[in-house]
Parts: structure tokens; C-alpha cells; sequence
């Protein structure tokens, strides 16, 4: 424009009048665009932060309780006529008395501790007395006894869990209306355990167990537990990284640094693009051929798991490698090259470094996606009621486990509604190892980051 | 170089676990997710007292379970199929074609399946005939064949409360649907007559019993493929849906959920297992014959799961809502001889 002769002025559509300050019909409309725009914005930021507030209300509203559980303290008499009918205080004879014997002995010690105190309930039958503690108390009792067979016909205090059901009234779950219908629970026995709670007997505290036990059948929901399913998690992802990296990263600087640009890397970067958007059952129909009827790994086993997950990640992995390598400046390279490195040299000693950043948010972010997949793992046998917790490494890695993801779909599928609290409690678990891994992530891309 | 050290031990990893894949020590359990609470209990049980490690229990439904069945003889794949129907001559041919040879068939006890709608409505005593009548897509109405001109119950049978027809059934997938159509829908088209009417506008055998058992499908009658809680779910946010659910699932909601009588039966475990309540079903599970004595515990938990301590009609299974097998004693004999399928 300002080279443009000043007698020759570009034809302007309208001469403007008045102020400077005011604003025309046109400005106004373009403003009031722009208000609009930010106006969406706004409503989409707040649309989707009301989705997740809602979101983690629900999930932390339902699944809080499963962090607390209430325990009954009781002494127990143990009595040698039914634990040790030889009386030769024998383990391996001892071992033939079932946990169903010491149920018999646990009703006693709950009646007698309800008799101890004194509590009367009109309408109260045995049955209300007996199943205020779990199924899990007989096998808390036979396996302390079976380490120490002395104990048998002495009086021992044991800290038991209580019913699901009493265990949800503390947590404002069951109320007198809902157990008046129930036939798993009553009123009265509800009476009897608040009784109880005020005599101290009963106390609801912070339940370390929820993260260290292993799942439980459907009659003893307050003795489930994540335990299996974060080793089995924490294993698979072990996998994941010791495999996916490498490969990814070493896939990824090959095709960027040294392959030819040619037709064949042409069709081996669109099949990763799109293997990265496969539906991830695929690779569980894959990981069921190639690694369990093919190679013969066995079921259940975080090792497969692991597999299925690699091949899972390695795309999203190669992308963001690439592109990590993509952002550093060609200029290190040719700086590299001139004071006479070879081509490896530069990339080992000065691309790659530059992009470690960049390289590791993708891994972080590929394992925290491949933390949360359910559907390869329904496939390969993962998706199981597994109680015993794997070995160590590496024999662990054959053993069945359960996972994170695959623990909140059992437990959603569970009749009791006291695994509804215990999915959503897992699901709060997942969340937070999910929030530890990005926040590692954006930690870690803070401190490294280069700028140019 | 760490790329290179990360290579190398991931190989001896999968060289680790590639000899390591040698042995197996727990039993595997696979199928219907009818069964599965039941299995789980018993491998817990099992777990506690019998020394061995909890089996492990999938859930894949009963044709997916004895497909993984019926793969083949060896480690890797499963020792026991649940299933909550008798294993059918298809599968049995691609058993036999895979190897899988002796079969044990274990009948562990018997479902109920019940029909409840929320707590908070009112009471239905039904029949046979008002299933069928409420929820095929012919029915018959003053002799005529007609579509199913039905919309709320009453109008089925005037003695059932004035509530809109809204059904939650078991998708076509589920093992409980076939029970549903056989106990219930088509004993009450032949209860109602309507088989006969069928047969009397023109149909012949096949096409009036085809025509009993198709439901209609102008959304009074909803398919769930999900289980039990989806069927919940769907009643807690649509209160007047009547769900079908088996036995156990309503023994551990009956706070959310108030059952449906049949004929005047109302279900229970005592009139399931007397007969009296017609819709129920036996449940079971196959055992791989060859590996027993391969697999640690593999007969001990069959032995186990049988036992009158576990499925007998004072045991926990029973406690859950199984109704437990009279004929139990032959099913233990059965199995302590390892008897097979012929």
C-alpha cells in the first residue's frame, strides 16, 4: 500500500464519517461473531467439565464406601471336639476339617458375644445372629489355627468381617426400609448391629484390604479386594514397556532417520496409522491365535496379557516417536554431520536426546491407554474369577491374574449389589494410577522440554 | 545403547516364559455366567480347604465356554466347561474331531428362572397363557389370528393390574431365553389354545409352533443381551418393566424387586426343586476325562463341587439360590467312577 501513488487512492466502498470510537454495522457484526465463538467455547468447556464432575461424583460418591469396612471383634473359643476331633493338634489332620465346621464355631462365638452383652431384639432369630459375619471369617480362623495348631481349645480375640449387607448399613447403603424387604438381611439384624457399634464391638475403618486382597465369590462381596488385579496390571505393564519401548522407538528412528523414502515406507507408515485405529478386540482375536494356540502360552497369564497390550501400543508409540523426532530442528542434524559424526552418532548423541521428551509422553500416555483395555483381555482368558495371587517375576508373568479394567466389568456383572460399590471403588483405583501416569508424563515433559 | 540392553532382556523374557510354559497348576473353568457364581464359590471353597490353588472361573457363556471346551486335549486349554443347557451333538462332533473324547457330564442342580418387577408396583400372579398372550406377535382374539393388539396387562387377563406391557427378556444369546420360550411362552400358547388356532387358520405343525415362539417386536418385548444387573437397571429407570431373572440373582435383590407367582406358585427353592414351579432348568458342568490326573485336583474338585457339603440342599450353593439336585447321589457316584457321556 505505501508504495501505491497517493493520488491514485484504492477505491474504498464508503467513505466514513463521524468517530472513530463508534463502531459501524460492520464491526458490530464481526464483534459479535467473535462473542459468539467465545461464547460456544465457554459452553463447551462447561458442558464437558459437567459431564466429568458428574462423572466422578458418581464414581466417588459409590465407590468411597468400598475404601471403609466395618469388622466385628469377637473372642473365639476354639473347641477341640470340632477342630481336632483326634485331638492330636495334628496340621495335616487338622487340615480335614473343613471351613464349614468353623462356621459352627463362629456362630457359637457370635451368639455368645450377643449374649455376653446382654442385647435382646424381639423378633431376632439365629439366623439374623449367624450371618452378621462373613463367609470369609471361617477361613480368617482355620488358617491361623492350621499355622498354630496350640490355639486350638484356648479363647482368641479375632478382628472378622462383617455381612456385606451390616457392612452397608454402616455405609448408609441398606436402611431398615430396604432390609424389611430383604430376605438376605432384617431389620433386627441391623438393630443388633448398631447395638453392637454402640458397645464398640463394631467399628467401620479405613479398608487397607480392598488393595491388597484378592476377589471374592459372590456370597462374601466384603472380603473382594484389587490385589490380584493390580499385580496383574502392574505385571502386564511391565511387558508393555519392556517390549513396546524398544521396539517402538528403535521402529520409529529407523523409518524417520534412515529408511529411503519410497513406496514401501509409504505403505508401512499408512499400516501403522491405521493399525493405530484397529478396534483393540482385534488384537485380542489375534493374541488368542498367535500366542495361546499357537505358541502355547498359557490362559489367564499376564505374559499374553502383555503381549496382546504391545502390540496394542506399539502404533500409538511409533507415532509419537516419530513425531518427537520429526520436531527437532534438521539444523542439530547438520551440525552433527558437519564437525564429522556418522549418522548414528547424531542421532544417538544429539536427535534422540532432544526428542526424549516427546517420546516419553507418548509411551507414558501408549501404557496408560493399554492400562485401561478390557476388550483384548476378554479373549485370551483374562476376563476370570482368579484368587490366588501370581508368583514373583518372572515366573509371575505365567501365572493367571486378573486386571484392573477386567475387575470393575466382573464386578459390575456381580447380583449383590455390594460389588456395585466395590467396581466403582476400582474404578477410583484405575483413576488414580491413571492420573499418576499422566501427570508423570506432563512431568516429565516440563523438565525436559527444549525450546528453539 | 539402553535400546539394545532393552531388546536383549526382553528376548530373554519371552525365552524365560517360553520354557516356564511347561506346567499348570490350578484348574481352569470356563462358561455360562449362569453357573459362574456358583463355581466361584465352590472354587473358593475348594481353595480354603482342599491344599490346592483356586481354580480359575471365566465367563464366556455357555457356547463360548464349551467352544474353548472343545479345542483340544492338553495344558492350554480348559479342564471344565459350565454350561446351562446339555451340551448339543454339535458340539459334541467338533469335540470329537478335536480329540476331546470322554466327556463327564455333571448336573449340579437346577436354576429357577423368575419374573420380577419393581418393589414398588404392584402384584402379578401369572400364567403361562398371559406371557404368551402378552408378548407373541399372533395371538388369538375372538377365533381370529391377530397381531398382538395387547397394551397393558389387564387386557391379557383382567385379573392382572392395568399396567403397560413392558418386558425385559434375555437377548437370544443367553442360554435362559431358550427356557423361556420352551417353559413359558409355548406351554402358554398351547395352555391358551392358540396352537390349535394356529393350526386350524391354516399353519402346519412346524410353522403354529414357529409361530408361538415368535415375539412380538413393536418394543413391548425388550431383548438384553447384557445380564441380570443390566436387567435391573432398565426396571429401576422404567418401573413398569416386568424382567426375567433367574432365581439366585432375585434372592439377592428382593429389596428392589417383588416376584411374579406362575399358576399360583410362588418360586422358591422348596418349589422349584418339588416341581410344582415350572420354570426351571438344570444346570451343568463337562469335565475332560483325559485330564484328570494331568492337572492337580482336577477330580478332587469335581468331587468337591458334588459333594453333599457343598451342593447338597443345607450348602452354600443352596444357600445362593441353587436348588439343589435330588438325584445328587448318582452324580456323585457318577463322577467318583468317572463315568463318561456315551
Amino acid at each position: 500500500m505505501t508504495d501505491m501513488p497517493l493520488s491514485q487512492p484504492a477505491a474504498a466502498p464508503e467513505r466514513r464519517t463521524g468517530s472513530l470510537l463508534a463502531q459501524d454495522a460492520r464491526t458490530r457484526r464481526r464483534n459479535a461473531a467473535e462473542s459468539r465463538f467465545r461464547g460456544y467455547g465457554v459452553a463447551a468447556i462447561a458442558i464437558s467439565m459437567l459431564a466429568l464432575v458428574v462423572l466422578l461424583a458418581t464414581i466417588l460418591s459409590g465407590g468411597a464406601g468400598a475404601f471403609r469396612q466395618t469388622y466385628l471383634n469377637i473372642p473365639v473359643t476354639l473347641d477341640a471336639a470340632v477342630l481336632d476331633p483326634k485331638g492330636n493338634r495334628d496340621p495335616a489332620e487338622m487340615a480335614k476339617v473343613l471351613t464349614l465346621s468353623y462356621g459352627r464355631v463362629l456362630d457359637a462365638a457370635v451368639e455368645a458375644t450377643v449374649a455376653r452383652h446382654g442385647i435382646q431384639i424381639e423378633g431376632l432369630t439365629e439366623k439374623d445372629i449367624d450371618s452378621l459375619i462373613s463367609k470369609e471369617a471361617s477361613a480368617q480362623v482355620r488358617n491361623r489355627v492350621l499355622a498354630d495348631p496350640d490355639l486350638v481349645g484356648q479363647t482368641v480375640e479375632f478382628d472378622v468381617l462383617v455381612g456385606g449387607r451390616i457392612d452397608g448399613f454402616f455405609k448408609g447403603r441398606v436402611t431398615m426400609d430396604s432390609a424389611a424387604r430383604d430376605s438376605n438381611t432384617s431389620p433386627q439384624q441391623l438393630q443388633l448391629a448398631q447395638e453392637l457399634a454402640d458397645r464398640g464391638e463394631m467399628v467401620t475403618r479405613f479398608n487397607w484390604n480392598f488393595l491388597t486382597n484378592a476377589d471374592a465369590s459372590d456370597q462374601r462381596p466384603e472380603a473382594a479386594g484389587v490385589g490380584v488385579a493390580i499385580l496383574g496390571s502392574f505385571y502386564m505393564m511391565l511387558v508393555v514397556l519392556v517390549l513396546a519401548v524398544p521396539i517402538g522407538v528403535s521402529a520409529s528412528i529407523y523409518l524417520e532417520e534412515f529408511a529411503p523414502k519410497n513406496r514401501l515406507t509409504d505403505i508401512i507408515e499408512v499400516n501403522i496409522s491405521n493399525l493405530a485405529a484397529v478396534p483393540s478386540i482385534v488384537f485380542g482375536i489375534l493374541g488368542l491365535a498367535a500366542f495361546i494356540n499357537f505358541v502355547g502360552l498359557p490362559q489367564s497369564a499376564p505374559i499374553v496379557g502383555g503381549l496382546v497390550l504391545t502390540l496394542m501400543t506399539l502404533p500409538t508409540i511409533i507415532i509419537s516417536t516419530r513425531a518427537a523426532l520429526k520436531a527437532v530442528p534438521p539444523s542439530i542434524r547438520d551440525a552433527a554431520l558437519g564437525v564429522g559424526a556418522s549418522k548414528m552418532q547424531s542421532v544417538f548423541h544429539h536427535v534422540l536426546p532432544l526428542a526424549m521428551p516427546g517420546i516419553l509422553t507418548g509411551t507414558i500416555i501408549g501404557l496408560a491407554q493399554a492400562l485401561g483395555e478390557t476388550a483384548p483381555l476378554l479373549l485370551i482368558g483374562m476376563v476370570a474369577f482368579v484368587r490366588n495371587f501370581p508368583d514373583g517375576l518372572p515366573g509371575g508373568l505365567m501365572d493367571p491374574a486378573s486386571a484392573l479394567p477386567v475387575q470393575v466389568y466382573n464386578w459390575t456383572q456381580r447380583s449383590d449389589p455390594a460389588f456395585i460399590e466395590r467396581a466403582s471403588g476400582a474404578i477410583i483405583v484405575l483413576l488414580i494410577f491413571l492420573l499418576c501416569m499422566n501427570l508423570l508424563a506432563i512431568w516429565l515433559r516440563r523438565k525436559f522440554e527444549r525450546r528453539w | 545403547m539402553s535400546t539394545v540392553k532393552f531388546t536383549v532382556s526382553a528376548l530373554a523374557v519371552i525365552a524365560a516364559s517360553a520354557t516356564a510354559a511347561a506346567a499348570r497348576d490350578q484348574i481352569q473353568v470356563s462358561g455360562s455366567s449362569t453357573v459362574l457364581p456358583y463355581s466361584t464359590i465352590v472354587a473358593e471353597l475348594f481353595g480354603e480347604n482342599a491344599g490346592f490353588p483356586v481354580p480359575v472361573v471365566e465367563s464366556g457363556g455357555t457356547g463360548g465356554g464349551l467352544q474353548k471346551f472343545c479345542e483340544g486335549v492338553g495344558e492350554n486349554t480348559v479342564d471344565i466347561a459350565n454350561a446351562s443347557r446339555p451340551i448339543r451333538d454339535k458340539e459334541r462332533e467338533t469335540c470329537t474331531a478335536n480329540g476331546v473324547t470322554d466327556i463327564m457330564e455333571v448336573r449340579i442342580g437346577y436354576d429357577g428362572i423368575v419374573f420380577a418387577n419393581s418393589a414398588s408396583g404392584p402384584d402379578f400372579a401369572y400364567t403361562p397363557a398371559d406371557w404368551f398372550n402378552a408378548l407373541s406377535a399372533k395371538v388369538v382374539k375372538d377365533g381370529q389370528v391377530v397381531d398382538n393388539p395387547n397394551t397393558t396387562w389387564d387386557q391379557v387377563n383382567p385379573d392382572l393390574p392395568q399396567q403397560e406391557i413392558l418386558a425385559f427378556i434375555p437377548g437370544t444369546k443367553h442360554g435362559t431365553r431358550e427356557v423361556f420360550e420352551e417353559k413359558v411362552i409355548a406351554a402358554g400358547c398351547e395352555e391358551s389354545g392358540a396352537l390349535e388356532a394356529f393350526k386350524a387358520s391354516g399353519m402346519d405343525e412346524d410353522a403354529a409352533e414357529e409361530a408361538c415362539t415368535t415375539l412380538r417386536t413393536d418394543g413391548k418385548a425388550v431383548d438384553i443381551d447384557g445380564d441380570y444387573t443390566e436387567t435391573l437397571a432398565r426396571i429401576e429407570s422404567s418401573p413398569n418393566g416386568i424382567g426375567v431373572f433367574g432365581l439366585s440373582f432375585y434372592e439377592n435383590n428382593t429389596d428392589k424387586l417383588k416376584v411374579g407367582t406362575i399358576s399360583g406358585v410362588t418360586p422358591s427353592t422348596e418349589s422349584i426343586a418339588s416341581g410344582e414351579y415350572p420354570v426351571s432348568r438344570p444346570l451343568f458342568f463337562y469335565v475332560k476325562k483325559a485330564h484328570i490326573g494331568q492337572i492337580d485336583g482336577l477330580k478332587d474338585f469335581v468331587e468337591f463341587f458334588v459333594s453333599d457339603e457343598v451342593a447338597g440342599p443345607d450348602g452354600p450353593l443352596a444357600e445362593y439360590g441353587l436348588v439343589s439336585d435330588p438325584e445328587l447321589a448318582a452324580t456323585q457316584e457318577a463322577v467318583a467312577n468317572e463315568t463318561t457321556m456315551q
